[in-house]
C-alpha cells in the first residue's frame, strides 16, 4: 500500500475507506467457501473442523446434476443467441448511421433499465397467451432478451476502436466483402466476441427471476438452489455448490476481461501511430 | 437552387446511384433488424400485453375483456398494495442513494488515483457483482442471522451480550443486501464520467484560487453528474422490482411489490391485477426517478 | 513520364444531400506523373481521391482509369491502390502478412509470393522486419508498410491520402525525399492529397489547387507558385503582397497597369481575363522585393519605413510601410547582411522587378449548396 499512502497524503481516510468498502464487497463472497469446508451443518462461528464431505455429497446428487446440465444447455444457447444478436446490433450502431438508430438501440438496451420481474411477468404472459409450453426453450428466449444489452456493451466497445479504413484497405487490395469480413473484421473483433460469449454465459448461469417464471418443470441451477434453501440441513451442500459456481464465474470473467483488454490494446495501438522516437 | 432542381440534378442518370446512397441506411437497418425484431417481439410486445391485461378482469378461470379501471383502483387504494408500493419506492430510493454515495469515492479513487492499475481495480470491484445473486443474498442471511457471523462476532468482541434480532428479516436487511448487489452498477457509470473530465479543468480551478474541496465541488462533481444520474437510474429502477432479496432477508416487514406481483401470477391467479400492479410499479418508479434526477440537477445548479 | 493519359475525370460531381462536395471537376493525369491535389480541409480533395479509389460513387460524371470507365467498379476491381491517412495496418497480422494481404487472392506460388513481399519491403527499406507486429512499429515504419502493401499489388495508380500528416516535421521531410525517389523508381502514377503547399511544391510534377469542391488551377509547381491565377490560389501557396491597380491600356497578350507607387507595369494577360471597371488586383511575392543597403542602387526602387520585424532563424520577415499603399509590404530577407538587426522605424529602400508582378483574377463565388 506504500504507493497509495504516498499518492494520498492529502486524503488519509481514503485508503481506509477503500479497505472497508472492499471488505463489504468481498465478505459475503468469501464466507461461502469458508462454511462449505466446515464440518458443522449450521453456518455459525466458531468453525468446527475441515471437511470435503459437502462437495462429495454433490457428486451423487442426481437432481443437482440434472439442474446443472439444464443450466449448461441454457447458458450455451443464451450465450450464442445473445452474442449473435449483439453482433448485429453493435455493428449496425458502430458502422452505420440511419434514422431510428437511437430508438432501436434504446429498445434493445432497455432491459438494463427495467425491473426484471416485469420483463419476466410480461414474457410469461405472452408465452402462455401464444400457447407455448414452459420449458428450457422459453428460459433461453427470455434470458436472451436480458443478456443482449450486456453482449452489446461488450461488443460496441470492441467494435468502436475498429478503424473503418482497415476494411477499405482490404477492399482496395482486391478482397471481396465476404473475404474482408473473414480476413479482417472477424479476426480483429474476435476477442470482443469471445468476451461477450463468456459474459452472457455467466449471467445466464446465475440468472434466477426469468428462470423462476419461465422454466416450468425443468429447473436450472439457481432454481435448484432456491428449492434447497427451504431446508437448513441442506445449506452446507448448497454452499459447496455455490463455491464451485463462484470459482467458475471468476475464471470465466477473468478470461473475458483478459481478452477484452487484449482486443482494446490491439485496436488502440493500431489506430494511433506512435511518434517516432 | 430549389429542391426540385436539385432532385432533378441528383436523380439517376445511372440507376444504381440513388439506390447506393440509400443502401448505407438500408444496410444499417438490415443489420440491426434481427436484434430489433427480437426485442420488439419479446420485450415491447409482452409489455404491451401486460398493459392490455391490466384493463381486463379475472373471472375465475376466464378473462373478462371489458375495459375497466377496477384493477388500478384496487392497486392504488387497498392498504396492502399501497404499503407495498410505498415501501418498495422507499427501499429503492434508499438503496440507490446509499449505493451512489458509497460508490462515488471508490469511483473517484480509481479514476484519479488508480494509476496504471485502473483496469485491475475496476475488475476487482465488478467481480462480486458477477457471482450468483441468489448465493450473495443467502450469504447476507448467514451474516445477519440470529446465530450469524455478525452476531457471533460482536458477542465475541464483547460489544453485545445477546444476539441482535434487529439485523435480519426487515427493511434494513433488504437495503444492505441490495446496496451490496448493485455496487458495481453504480461505480462503473460514475467512473466513466469521471474519466471524461479533462484534468486541466481541475488544475485551472486550483490555479484560479479554489481549494481542493472547492475545485471538487465546483468542477469535478458537476461534470460527473451524468454518471451520477445514470448510476442512480440503473440502481433505482431495477431494485424497485426485486423479488429474491425481500423473500430471503426481508421477513414480513420487508416484503416488496414484486412479491405481491408474483403472488398474483402464482397462488392468487389474478393476472389482470398482477398486470396492473406491474404497470403501476413502472409508472411510479419512473416518476420518482424523474423527480430525483430533476432535484439532483437543481441542487447542483445551485452549487455552481 | 509519358504523354499517355492514365486518369481522365469528366465533370465529376458529388452531393451529400444538398451539399456539393465536388462540383463538376474535370482533370486528366498522365501515366507516370506525380500529381498532387492541394487545398484546405473540406475542399473536396479527399472525396476526389476516394472517388478514384472507388470508396465514393460520384453523383454524376465519369472517371476513366487507363481507358476503362470506372465509376461503377468496386474498389477491389480497380487497378489503383491506396495509402490511407491512418495507414490502416491490419493489427492482427505482422508486417509480411500485411504486405502479402492482397497477394493471397492472386494464388501465387509460395516462392513467388515471398519474393514479391521481400522485394516490396526492400523497396521501402524495411527488409528484415517482416516478422514485426503492427503495434511494434514506429509511425514512419507504419507508413512504409502501408506503401509496400499497396505497391506489391503493382497498381497502375498509387493513391496517397495525406500520408505524411501524422509524422513529425523532420521525419516528414525525410519521407518526402523518399517518396519522390520511390515514385521515380517504380514509374507509376502517384496521386497525393495534401493540405501542405510545401509538400505539394516539393514532390509534384503537377498540382491541382482546389477550393469549395472546384479546381481553381492546375499547373506545375513553379508555374502555380509564380503565376497563380486567382487571389485565393496565390494566398494559399505562400505569402503575397496584394495591391490594387488601374488599367492603362490593353494589347493582344498583355495589359499595362498603373501599380500605384510601383509605377506602370506590363503584365501577361491570364486566360479569360476581364476587368469591367478598369480596376485589377496585382500580386508580388515577398521574396521578389529586396532590401537595398547603403549606396546600392537599383533600376526600380521604392522607399518606406520598417514597421515590424520577425526573426525566423535563416530569414527575417520585414513589414515595410510605403506611403500611398493601402497595406504595408511584406518581404523576406536572408540574415546574411543583418536584416535581423534593423531598428523598427528605420527608413529603408527596396528594389523590385516590374516583371515579378502577377495579374490576379477575381475568385469565383463559392456556393456549396
Amino acid at each position: 500500500m506504500s504507493f497509495l499512502t504516498q499518492r494520498l497524503r492529502f486524503l488519509p481516510w481514503l485508503p481506509a475507506y477503500m479497505a472497508v468498502y472492499f471488505l463489504f464487497l468481498y465478505l459475503p463472497i468469501l464466507l461461502l467457501p469458508v462454511f462449505s469446508f466446515n464440518d458443522a451443518a449450521t453456518t455459525t462461528f466458531p468453525l468446527t473442523g475441515f471437511t470435503t464431505k459437502w462437495y462429495a455429497s454433490l457428486a451423487g446428487n442426481t437432481a443437482m446434476l440434472e439442474a446443472a446440465r439444464n443450466s449448461l444447455v441454457v447458458g450455451v444457447c443464451v450465450a450464442l443467441l445473445s452474442t449473435v444478436l449483439g453482433i448485429c446490433a453493435a455493428r449496425a450502431i458502430t458502422r452505420y448511421r440511419f434514422r431510428g438508430q437511437k430508438a432501436a438501440a434504446g429498445l434493445i438496451m432497455s432491459p438494463l433499465f427495467l425491473p426484471e420481474i416485469i420483463v419476466a411477468v410480461s414474457l410469461l404472459m405472452i408465452v402462455l397467451a401464444i400457447g407455448l409450453e414452459l420449458s428450457l426453450i422459453t428460459v433461453i428466449l427470455g434470458q436472451t432478451v436480458f443478456c443482449v444489452p450486456y453482449a452489446m456493451s461488450v461488443l460496441v466497445s470492441g467494435f468502436e476502436g475498429f478503424d473503418r479504413s482497415l476494411e477499405e484497405a482490404s477492399y482496395d487490395l482486391g478482397e471481396t466483402a465476404f473475404g474482408t469480413f473473414r480476413r479482417v473484421t472477424l479476426p480483429v473483433v474476435a476477442p470482443a466476441i469471445v468476451s461477450s460469449l463468456l459474459v452472457t454465459f455467466t449471467i445466464s448461469l446465475d440468472e434466477f427471476i426469468l428462470a423462476f417464471f419461465l422454466a416450468g418443470t425443468s429447473p436450472t441451477l439457481p432454481l435448484y438452489i432456491w428449492g434447497q434453501l427451504r431446508f437448513p440441513a441442506k445449506l452446507p451442500a448448497v454452499l459447496a455448490l455455490g463455491t464451485i459456481m463462484i470459482v467458475l464465474s471468476i475464471v470465466m470473467l477473468t478470461l473475458a476481461e483478459t481478452l477484452r483488454r487484449r482486443a482494446e490494446r490491439r485496436t488502440r495501438m493500431a489506430s494511433a501511430p506512435p511518434q517516432e522516437a | 437552387m430549389t429542391a426540385t432542381a436539385l432532385a432533378a440534378e441528383t436523380s439517376p442518370d445511372r440507376p444504381g446511384r440513388r439506390a447506393w446512397r440509400r443502401s448505407e441506411e438500408a444496410r444499417g437497418l438490415a443489420m440491426i433488424s434481427p436484434t430489433f425484431l427480437y426485442a420488439l417481439a419479446l420485450l415491447l410486445l409482452p409489455v404491451l400485453v401486460v398493459v392490455t391485461y391490466s384493463f381486463w378482469t379475472q373471472d375465475y378461470l376466464e378473462i373478462d375483456r371489458t375495459f375497466t379501471l377496477e384493477n388500478y383502483r384496487q392497486a392504488l387504494s387497498e392498504p396492502i398494495y399501497r404499503d407495498l408500493f410505498l415501501r418498495s419506492l422507499w427501499i429503492s430510493l434508499a438503496v440507490s442513494v446509499a449505493t451512489v454515495v458509497f460508490s462515488y469515492p471508490v469511483a473517484w479513487f480509481i479514476s484519479f488515483h488508480g494509476g496504471v492499475h485502473r483496469n485491475l481495480w475496476l475488475f476487482l470491484v465488478t467481480i462480486p457483482c458477477w457471482t450468483s445473486y441468489l448465493l450473495r443474498v443467502m450469504s447476507w442471511k448467514v451474516i445477519l442471522g440470529y446465530g450469524g457471523v455478525l452476531n457471533t462476532g460482536l458477542i465475541n468482541l464483547g460489544v453485545i451480550d445477546a444476539p441482535l434480532t434487529s439485523l435480519l428479516y426487515n427493511s434494513n436487511a433488504v437495503v444492505i443486501t441490495l446496496v451490496h448487489s448493485w455496487a458495481a452498477f453504480a461505480i462503473l457509470p460514475i467512473y466513466v464520467s469521471l474519466q471524461k473530465i479533462d484534468r486541466s479543468l481541475i488544475e485551472a480551478a486550483r490555479d484560479l484560487g479554489d481549494s481542493r474541496l472547492r475545485a471538487f465541488l465546483r468542477i469535478t462533481l458537476p461534470l460527473s453528474l451524468p454518471g451520477v444520474i445514470s448510476a442512480f437510474l440503473i440502481v433505482m429502477i431495477p431494485t424497485v422490482g426485486d423479488y429474491v432479496t425481500p423473500r430471503l432477508v426481508g421477513g414480513k416487514d420487508g416484503m416488496m411489490i414484486a412479491n405481491a406481483i408474483q403472488a398474483q401470477f402464482g397462488k392468487a391467479a389474478n393476472w389482470p391485477l398482477g398486470a396492473a400492479l406491474s404497470v403501476t410499479t413502472m409508472v411510479l418508479v419512473s416518476l420518482s426517478a424523474a423527480a430525483v434526477v430533476l432535484a439532483l440537477r437543481f441542487a447542483l445548479g445551485r452549487m455552481k | 513520364m509519358t504523354d499517355r493519359t492514365m486518369i481522365r475525370i469528366d465533370a465529376v460531381s458529388k452531393f451529400y444531400g444538398i451539399y456539393k462536395a465536388l462540383d463538376a471537376v474535370s482533370l486528366t493525369i498522365g501515366e507516370g506523373e506525380f500529381f498532387s491535389l492541394l487545398g484546405p480541409s473540406g475542399c473536396g480533395k479527399t472525396t476526389l481521391l476516394r472517388s478514384i479509389a472507388g470508396f465514393e460513387t460520384p453523383t454524376s460524371g465519369e472517371i476513366h482509369i487507363d481507358g476503362v470507365p470506372s465509376v461503377m467498379l468496386p474498389p477491389n476491381r480497380r487497378p489503383t491502390n491506396m495509402v490511407f491517412q491512418s495507414y490502416a495496418i491490419f493489427p492482427h497480422l505482422d508486417v509480411a502478412e500485411n504486405v502479402a494481404y492482397g497477394l493471397k487472392r492472386l494464388r501465387l506460388s509460395r516462392e513467388d509470393e515471398a519474393r514479391r513481399v521481400g522485394d516490396a519491403l526492400e523497396q521501402v527499406r524495411l527488409a528484415g522486419l517482416g516478422k514485426r507486429q503492427a503495434h511494434e512499429l514506429s509511425g514512419g515504419q507504419r507508413q512504409r508498410v502501408a506503401l509496400a502493401r499497396a505497391l506489391v499489388m503493382r497498381p497502375k495508380v498509387l493513391l496517397l491520402d495525406e500520408p505524411l500528416s501524422a509524422l513529425d516535421k523532420k521525419l516528414r521531410e525525410e519521407m518526402q525525399v523518399e517518396l519522390r525517389q520511390l515514385q521515380k523508381a517504380v514509374g507509376i502514377t502517384f496521386i497525393l492529397v495534401t493540405h501542405d503547399q510545401y509538400e505539394a511544391l516539393a514532390l509534384s510534377d503537377r498540382i491541382a489547387v482546389m477550393f469549395g469542391g472546384k479546381i481553381a488551377q492546375v499547373a506545375t509547381p513553379k508555374e502555380i507558385y509564380q503565376h497563380p491565377r486567382t487571389r485565393k490560389v496565390a494566398d494559399f501557396l505562400g505569402g503575397m503582397n496584394f495591391l490594387s491597380g488601374r488599367i492603362l491600356g490593353e494589347q493582344a497578350g498583355t495589359v499595362s497597369v498603373d501599380a500605384a507607387r510601383f509605377g506602370a507595369v506590363n503584365l501577361g494577360k491570364p486566360p479569360g481575363f476581364t476587368a469591367a471597371d478598369g480596376r485589377v488586383t496585382l500580386g508580388i511575392r515577398p521574396e521578389r522585393l529586396r532590401l537595398l543597403w547603403d549606396d546600392e542602387r537599383a533600376p526600380h526602387e521604392l522607399s518606406g519605413r520598417l514597421e515590424n520585424r520577425a526573426y525566423f532563424g535563416e530569414v527575417t520577415h520585414l513589414s515595410v510601410g510605403v506611403e500611398g499603399l493601402e497595406a504595408p509590404l511584406s518581404m523576406v530577407e536572408t540574415n546574411s547582411y543583418g536584416a535581423d538587426d534593423l531598428p523598427i522605424g528605420a527608413e529603408i529602400r527596396l528594389a523590385y522587378d516590374p516583371d515579378a508582378f502577377v495579374l490576379l483574377a477575381e475568385d469565383p463565388p463559392v456556393s456549396r449548396v
